[in-house]
């Protein structure tokens, strides 16, 4: 039996390997990147800050929330030197409150909304107040939701009632930061694959490497498998590396079963490699390439749940939005993660992301133009 | 047995037919030159050869066998270095060679004898994105050699090289010349090439074989060089360049 050092695949595996790690910035995007995201993303919204919402005046008559802010609120001045009437709520359960209201007119405040440097604007008829904002926003929605129920029973200062019904949720994997991880888990997974493979192979076919290497006995194959197993290790080493500081900051914790997030971690890497391969299977265009990835991955950045629930677009696209491979992957790790699932749950999403890779890895090689 | 014969060989590309019914034979251990100007079909007619592309009618044999079926024998026993092939920037010369002896199950003592061969003992370590013109071409040349080919092609390997680079190069060829065990097709543009490394010399342009044969039997009183003998076949010069606007 011939030496290991002497075979193909092994000589192909470490060629790349090597190509890979001899790229600083392929350590920093793969590797630290994620974490800082990660780091960012967790703080933001996992500390306890205070909420704060701007509302502008437009009123032309004396109104019962000008009573309320001469009791309640404070005066100071914004940064441009206007005046501004303060209204601080405390609430140790939800965090607290600042309301920070400015005179303005109306041509101004519809600017200043336009902008998003505030969420709402007050008017009033007859010294009744009216209320002005985008009734689709949500933030906005909630300055108003909080501001009117503040105008009803102001001494409150908003915290005693709550506390009397909110029971706060201490369990592991209701964070933001525990449905976060997962997702970039998987979203660092596409990203290394489909740009890790497709471009490879299209960068290669340009400088006619690949039809130097088909020139030889070298099995065709053995390429495209040495890729996927470099590419697999490395997310796998990546995924470690973002867990171990997701572990040692955020303390996350893996609630179910070790093997089958192996397993769907692996279907998540067949599927994406398929889908690389489909999308370089011709072009010798990195332009070209590069279309094809951002068309492939930016739909799916959006609409997979990475970053935050898809649960939130309308209810007619959900089906299709489930159907998403980096959905499923992410939907199969997360419920490792978060919800304690184990190999029963991940069966389905794993079958279906191998055998969507290998058809489109199939697909793929039979279009494959190597030179 | 002829190391290669051609029949009747015709390859077009859309409009354009870059060769145009070539028959040729070329015995073992001979050296040839296709010598021709830019877009003569000498590339196209060695990738042909090398079975890199088909052709639209025809036949090639190599050692009395085709390309379709018996690809995986062939590949075995040609060598060959490409046009503007780039190998990786951030493997060494060691590791590019280790790699392709890796395609032909051969280990490191081939990889140091073509390192010899080639001369590239100093620079084994350097990554390929640091190496010169002529380096890089040794580094070609070096992975053509590593599975001892019977069948060599190399297709214009001193073009854009300085003298002194393009002289180390013919030296190795020179040195493989002397073995006598390979069998040798080089393009290239250069008449003093030709003149100095090859046996057999065939003239393409248009994608045809003007004339071919050994040095001495092409050249005669009206044509006392191979520049002149282009010239009285073609009325232009090996070194101008085609016109792409008619």
């Amino acid at each position: 039996m011939k030496p290991i050092q002497n075979t193909q695949l092994y000589q192909l595996s470490k060629a790349y390997f090597l190509e890979i790690i001899r790229e600083p910035e392929v350590l920093f995007w793969g590797m630290i990147f994620p974490v800082l995201i990660s780091i960012g993303l967790g703080l933001a919204f996992t500390q306890s800050t205070d909420t704060k919402f701007h509302v502008l005046m437009v009123t032309e008559h004396h109104t019962e929330l000008d009573d309320m802010l001469t009791e309640y609120a404070k005066t100071s001045q914004n940064k441009n030197g206007n005046e501004l009437s303060v209204w601080k709520i405390t609430d140790d359960i939800l965090g607290n409150t600042e309301f920070s209201f400015e005179r303005s007119d109306w041509h101004s405040a519809i600017i200043s909304l336009k902008r998003g440097e505030a969420e709402l604007i007050v008017g009033d008829s007859l010294g009744e107040l009216r209320y002005h904002f985008d009734p689709h926003n949500s933030q906005a929605q909630l300055v108003y939701m909080k501001l009117s129920a503040l105008m009803k029973s102001p001494a409150t200062t908003g915290s005693s009632d709550s506390e009397a019904f909110i029971e706060p949720l201490t369990l592991k994997g209701v964070r933001y930061i525990d449905f976060l991880i997962p997702g970039l888990i998987t979203f660092g997974m596409m990203g290394s694959i489909m740009w890790g493979i497709s471009y490879t192979i299209i960068e290669r076919r340009s400088q006619k490497l690949l039809r130097r290497m088909v020139a030889t006995p070298m099995k065709k194959t053995n390429f495209l498998i040495a890729l996927m197993v470099v590419r697999t290790v490395m997310n796998i080493v990546e995924a470690l590396f973002l867990f171990f500081f997701a572990w040692l900051i955020f303390d996350i914790e893996i609630q179910g079963n070790i093997g089958a997030l192996f397993v769907i971690f692996l279907a998540g890497n067949i599927a994406f490699t398929g889908i690389a391969i489909l999308i370089s299977s011709r072009t010798s265009k990195t332009e070209v390439g590069s279309g094809w990835i951002n068309a492939v991955q930016m739909p799916m950045m959006i609409l997979s749940g990475v970053f935050f629930s898809y649960h939130n677009f309308p209810e007619w696209s959900l089906g299709v939005i489930k159907l998403l491979p980096l959905t499923a992957v992410t939907d199969g790790i997360r419920s490792i993660f978060i919800e304690g699932a184990g190999w029963v749950e991940i069966i389905t999403p794993t079958l279906a992301l191998t055998a969507f890779g290998l058809i489109c890895a199939i697909i793929g090689l039979r279009w494959f133009k190597w030179y | 047995m002829l190391q290669i014969e051609v029949k009747d060989v015709y390859k077009s590309f859309k409009d354009v037919q870059a060769v145009r019914g070539v028959s040729l034979a070329i015995q073992p251990g001979e050296f040839v030159a296709l010598l021709g100007p830019n877009g003569a079909g000498k590339t196209t007619m060695v990738e042909m050869m090398e079975g890199l592309r088909k052709p639209d009618s025809g036949e090639i044999l190599i050692q009395g066998k085709n390309w379709k079926k018996h690809e995986r024998e062939l590949r075995k026993i040609i060598g060959l270095s490409l046009q503007e092939t780039r190998f990786a920037e951030k493997l060494s010369i060691r590791e590019t060679l280790r790699l392709f002896a890796g395609f032909f199950d051969l280990g490191n003592e081939r990889v140091n004898e073509v390192i010899a061969l080639t001369g590239l003992e100093s620079k084994q370590k350097s990554y390929v994105g640091t190496l010169s013109g002529g380096q890089r071409q040794r580094l070609a040349l070096a992975v053509a050699l590593l599975n001892t080919p019977q069948v060599l092609f190399l297709d214009e390997p001193t073009t854009g090289l300085d003298p002194h680079s393009r002289l180390d190069l013919w030296n190795i060829l020179r040195l493989l010349k002397e073995k006598g065990n390979t069998t040798l097709i080089l393009t290239t543009h250069y008449m003093e090439e030709a003149e100095s490394l090859c046996d057999h010399i065939i003239i393409m342009d248009e994608g045809k074989i003007l004339r071919e044969g050994k040095l001495e039997d092409l050249l005669d009183e009206e044509s006392h060089n191979l520049d002149e003998l282009f010239i009285n076949l073609t009325g232009k010069t090996l070194s101008e360049v085609p016109t792409l606007i008619p």
